[in-house]
């Protein structure tokens, strides 16, 4: 099953040398065991864009944006055997956070895929 | 959580750490069917406990830790006058005095001692049957019933192929390292083997009746990847990548509702999965790369890949198809790719042709029952217009055919051949 993890948080603080050396370690551990397919970290949502619809009316906003709710950071594709190596998977990846940024909260939302197999 | 829950759970945080647990017992006892042997116990330990205690925060720390206390255990216990096994109890004693190894489980890089373990495991001592049951357990962490219900076997079959070849590999003395030079080519192909007979296994079962099919496609390809991240430079290790992830490609397409099977030609291509078809063009891309553009996997990705970015199949460069079956046939001889070749050339250049190299093929052992042999034939002699001959033909299919589907297509077609010629 392929799986997609979103990492959300409201912190806007960069990760510290440490957490990004432990998740380059653990990234390049999943590559190797054939688990991980792709993953990558996402400019500051200041610095993108928005495309939305609304009233029927579609509008570009560009940032700063109002609401700094929980703003996407990350993401990485897995493919695995079940949403429970999903999760324990998620929660080796939020352990570092924990280790290695203390303070900082934030969610790692796990999504399968829609398969069109089953 | 129910207990069914919780060992599932517990089962998915053991297999993203069982590759590391065994590649360094093995490296520890020089053992690797105890080594696998002592992962199991520390599974078992953590689903005894767990439960109880939830899942500990590093709990591939405590599985190793677990797993190394049961080796000292058994070391202690049994043969300690052995001059081996008395350095190997030192080393895990001066090791568990180090402990805890909390973070070191990231700090090593896995690659070499997994590569390692792939080699054990597919070592070309074992036959090719116990190569794939035991890479699927030791590498891909599946249980013996998982195995067994993947490749439709009793477990009892499955446990027992298992035990066997762990006493083969015990008993042969063989040194677990990684071979170099020439060894490692002709070592890495019955490792390649292996999980192209996997992949196979999962991927020619059209029929979707049982769900776990798909999972040996997944488990195949996923050994693909590790092989290529850990053997970068071998180009065929990325040419049967390329090849897995383009046929993988087509999975939702193969089938229509009720799982039967939809031939290449005529298939939703709309249905074919374009993000790995842009990763098998990758993985063919860096096989050619790395000068590997004629090997035996590379080539038939290349064919495959013909499919692959074929927009529809009147677009199908089958001229190409047909070049490359010709590379394929020099490197292997088989009728089989053979008939294939001719197929192309028939789409290529026109039937004629075709029919003269299939008449060639007629008398081949190998394919004195292969019911496409008369198919193949038949559909030439079809499109030549000669209808009562091609009738003859997809009779003689019809009655080789053992799948019930196929055996009634092909009556079907013959019945169409006789009315044609008939009119004619």
């Amino acid at each position: 099953m392929r799986f997609m993890f979103i990492v959300k948080s409201a912190h806007a603080a960069a990760p510290t040398p440490e957490l990004m050396e432990a998740m380059h370690k653990l990234a390049d551990r999943e590559i190797k065991a054939g688990r991980m397919l792709d993953n990558g970290g996402l400019m500051p949502l200041a610095t993108g864009a928005q495309v939305r619809i609304t009233d029927r009316q579609l509008s570009v906003i560009d940032g700063p944006f109002v609401e700094a709710k929980e703003v996407i950071g990350g993401y990485a594709i897995f493919e695995l055997h079940d949403k429970e190596e999903a999760v324990a998977s998620a929660v080796e990846f939020m352990q570092l956070h924990k280790d290695y940024l203390p303070g900082w909260e934030g969610t790692c939302e796990v999504r399968a895929f829609a398969s069109r197999m089953s | 959580m129910t207990g069914a829950d919780a060992h599932r759970a517990i089962l998915a945080v053991w297999r993203i750490e069982q590759p590391r647990l065994i590649t360094s017992l093995a490296r520890m006892l020089r053992d690797v069917p105890l080594a696998e042997e002592l992962t199991q116990d520390a599974l078992l330990v953590a689903l005894e406990r767990w439960p109880a205690t939830g899942v500990p925060e590093k709990p591939g720390a405590w599985l190793m830790a677990t797993a190394k206390r049961r080796a000292l255990d058994q070391l202690r216990r049994g043969r300690m006058l052995e001059r081996k096994h008395e350095m190997v109890a030192w080393e895990l004693e001066a090791e568990q005095q180090a402990m805890p190894d909390l973070d070191s489980a990231l700090d090593d890089d896995i690659g070499d001692e997994l590569l390692r373990l792939i080699f054990t495991a597919c070592h070309p001592l074992l036959s090719r049957e116990a190569r794939a049951a035991l890479a699927l357990r030791m590498i891909c962490g599946l249980t013996t019933e998982e195995i067994a219900r993947a490749f439709l076997l009793p477990d009892a079959t499955i446990a027992q192929r298992i035990v066997r070849a762990k006493r083969t590999l015990a008993e042969s003395g063989l040194a677990y390292e990684t071979p170099r030079g020439e060894e490692l080519s002709e070592r890495l192909s019955s490792v390649l083997e292996v999980v192209y007979l996997i992949f196979n296994e999962g991927y020619t079962a059209a029929r979707g009746d049982n769900w776990l099919r798909p999972q040996l496609c997944n488990e195949a390809l996923r050994m693909g990847r590790v092989l290529t991240s850990i053997a970068p430079l071998e180009p065929e290790a990325h040419g049967l990548l390329a090849l897995m992830e383009l046929n993988a490609s087509r999975t939702a397409a193969r089938t229509d509702a009720v799982g039967e099977p939809i031939l290449m030609l005529e298939q939703n291509r709309a249905l074919w999965d374009q993000v790995q078809i842009r990763r098998g063009m990758q993985a063919l891309g860096r096989a050619r790369e790395l000068g590997g553009a004629g090997g035996v996997y590379a080539l038939q990705a290349a064919i495959i890949a013909c499919h692959a970015q074929a927009r529809t199949a009147d677009d199908t460069d089958w001229s190409r198809i047909a070049g490359l079956y010709a590379e394929l046939a020099a490197v292997v001889r088989s009728p089989i790719i053979e008939l294939n070749r001719a197929v192309a050339v028939g789409m290529a250049e026109g039937p004629e042709v075709a029919l003269a190299m299939v008449d060639r093929l007629a008398h081949e052992p190998a394919l004195r029952s292969y019911h496409l042999l008369p198919t193949v034939r038949g559909d030439l002699l079809h499109k030549l217009g000669r209808y009562a001959e091609a009738g003859a033909a997809f009779e003689a299919a019809a009655a080789l055919a053992g799948n019930r589907r196929e055996h009634d297509l092909l009556t079907r077609r013959a019945a169409e051949a006789a009315e044609a010629a008939m009119s004619a």
